[in-house]
């Protein structure tokens, strides 16, 4: 048995049903996240594990011991919230340390662990603040420590960095992934930010509607991704309705133009049509060698995104979008000029019917 | 535009004269005591009088005391409505305006019919037991104001994730209620009380047909037998409703300022 454990889990609110027989298996020490939209039930799932919400069917395990129906209290359990949720009464001393004076810790013992978080977090000095007093960032570094200083079985982060502006976002996430790794918790996350889940993850589980679509490393997620859903949610794609022409050879037609996949689509047969998928920074502005797919069109749109330039070629019916390194000694594609778009076998994803 | 602000002083000139001037009135009258001169002697008189110093004293414990009730049950039932039963709101609501719109004379006979000396439950036997009876009725008379107060500081924190991030740390229901939504409710708390004081400082119907030797039937008294004294009895109550009113404007901004 794994270190966490959910089987067969189920919630319904009254007639509606957002968690549909969900079943993961998370290796102790291991961080994992929830990846998804609004509403594909990835927070209720999060919250089933802290307590908060009570699974309607389904069981879970925690270091094998039955958490299915335990109060969160006696859960051991570390939750981080996207709104903070620091105790405004209490210094950000006082926050961290309230955990370990529920547990009845003695006052010396609590405040050790406190400097030692504090440090920690790097925030020594800011023991005697009141949460007011801090950014949101710093809020939320306290809300980690917090978290911790229980020293939790698992620690739950749900959404911490949505209300953060980017940059502190991203420094944030780096730092909550090295103090997993350092600390050695095992971590669920939620987030509906891709970036944030390819980023920090050992695992991802896409969620859609209540299921797993895809559970699977940030690469495969990304590389292979298992549904037309996690194709378009992960990063940005072309999608195209293909037809195919030989199933043995990986022969399919895009937009009546033949190209060739490297991926395995003998199940389909003549004529099947087929979801298939490009991401826009495998593909190149032009013919390139005989092993490359070409596909031909005109010109469309030019956008400049700063790091990337996005050009859009319309094909006969179908566009397809690719993304070029900035360069300013770049000669830039002009709206209306006919391009030829090329790409590798191995990237046309084929993406399973669902 | 000019002719609408003039419209503007105008009005407010009328409402403070429709207000200060019968209570200045009040005041030069209560100063007239003696023949003459302006003087205090009406309140010398009053605060001399051993009827008003117990009657006083008594509304003041019972006003203390039906804050503590009051407290007691209303900020578990409005947190638990906050947390849990948000759906129940609008009914909790309708319920607690209620005192507003039965007038207290017909809840003090409900209380007589109910718990008098041959019911089932003779409040009115013994004299605690009727000042509990009287200090029931200050409650039901203060919910509107009280369960509006908490529920205002209550909504201006996130009960719910306060109260779930303090689960995950270990804490029961008791505990949340009193280590952190207590602490963080204390200014909205403290205006429902000062409120909760004012209206039984000043409460005559409940006091006087339970027969509590209290504030309110005292001013009564006054009134009907003296007649300088009520005015400076009048203006005191008056001081003693604007301190309250004070005071929770203190707090409210001292709220305010501590968490911007």
């Amino acid at each position: 048995m794994s270190f966490i454990e959910i089987s067969h889990l189920r919630k319904s609110f009254g007639p509606n049903t957002v968690v549909h027989d969900f079943s993961l298996s998370i290796e102790k020490g291991e961080f994992i996240s929830f990846l998804g939209p609004s509403g594909c039930g990835k927070t209720t799932i999060l919250r089933m594990i802290a307590g908060f919400e009570t699974a309607t069917s389904g069981s879970l395990h925690v270091g094998g011991v039955e958490m299915t129906n335990l109060p969160p209290a006696k859960r051991n359990v570390g939750m981080v919230f996207q709104a903070y949720a620091l105790f405004p009464n209490l210094t950000v001393a006082g926050n961290i340390g309230f955990g370990l004076k529920i547990a009845g810790k003695e006052r010396g013992e609590i405040d050790a662990r406190v400097a030692e978080l504090l440090e920690l977090i790097k925030l020594p000095d800011l023991g005697d603040r009141y949460p007011y007093q801090l950014s949101g960032g710093q809020q939320q570094r306290v809300a980690l420590a917090r978290a911790l200083a229980i020293k939790p079985q698992v620690l739950l982060l749900d959404e911490p960095l949505s209300a953060l502006d980017a940059k502190i976002r991203v420094s944030l996430r780096e730092e909550i992934r090295a103090l997993q790794r350092e600390l050695g918790i095992t971590t669920v996350f939620v987030t509906h930010d891709q970036e944030e889940a390819l980023s920090i993850s050992d695992r991802i589980v896409v969620m859609n509607q209540g299921r797993a679509d895809q559970v699977g490393t940030p690469s495969e997620i990304y590389n292979n991704p298992a549904t037309r859903f996690v194709a378009s949610f992960v990063g940005t794609l072309n999608l195209f309705e293909a037809r195919v022409v030989d199933p043995v050879a990986g022969r399919v037609s895009i937009d009546g133009q033949p190209v060739v996949t490297a991926r395995d689509i003998s199940a389909y047969g003549i004529a099947d049509g087929a979801t298939v998928a490009l991401r826009p920074e495998a593909l190149s502005l032009g013919g390139g060698d005989g092993d490359r797919n070409v596909l031909t069109g005109t010109v469309e749109e030019v956008s400049f995104l700063g790091a990337v330039i996005r050009v859009r070629v319309k094909l006969r019916e179908a566009r397809v979008s690719l993304d070029i390194f900035n360069d300013p000694a770049l000669d830039l594609p002009k709206v209306g000029m006919p391009a030829a778009v090329s790409f590798k076998k191995d990237d046309l994803l084929i993406i399973d019917r669902d | 535009m000019k002719t609408n602000r003039l419209g503007h002083w105008i009005a407010i000139l009328i409402g403070t004269l429709y207000f200060v001037v019968p209570l200045a009135a009040t005041f030069e009258f209560s100063l007239r005591k003696l023949r003459g001169v302006y003087s205090f002697e009406a309140y010398r008189v009053v605060l001399a009088d051993p009827q008003f110093q117990s009657s006083f004293t008594f509304s003041v414990g019972l006003a203390v005391v039906t804050i503590i009730f009051g407290m007691a049950i209303i900020v578990p039932m409005a947190y638990f409505v906050e947390l849990r039963l948000r759906k129940l709101r609008p009914f909790v609501e309708f319920v607690t305006l209620l005192p507003l719109v039965v007038p207290a004379i017909v809840i003090v006979f409900g209380y007589l019919r109910l718990y008098n000396s041959s019911s089932i439950l003779p409040l009115t036997n013994s004299t605690l037991s009727t000042n509990f009876l009287l200090t029931c009725g200050y409650v039901t008379l203060a919910l509107p104001y009280m369960y509006r107060s908490i529920e205002t500081g209550l909504r201006a924190i996130d009960v719910r994730t306060l109260t779930e991030a303090a689960e995950s740390l270990g804490a029961s229901s008791g505990t949340i209620i009193w280590r952190i939504i207590l602490p963080n409710i204390r200014s909205a708390m403290l205006s429902g009380s000062f409120l909760t004081f004012a209206i039984v400082i000043g409460e005559f119907t409940f006091a006087s047909l339970l027969n509590r030797p209290a504030f309110g039937p005292y001013l009564q008294l006054i009134g009907a037998n003296r007649a300088y004294e009520p005015a400076a009895l009048a203006c005191m109550a008056f001081m003693i409703t604007w301190a309250c009113m004070g005071i929770i404007q203190v707090i409210s901004r001292n709220a305010v300022a501590a968490h911007p």
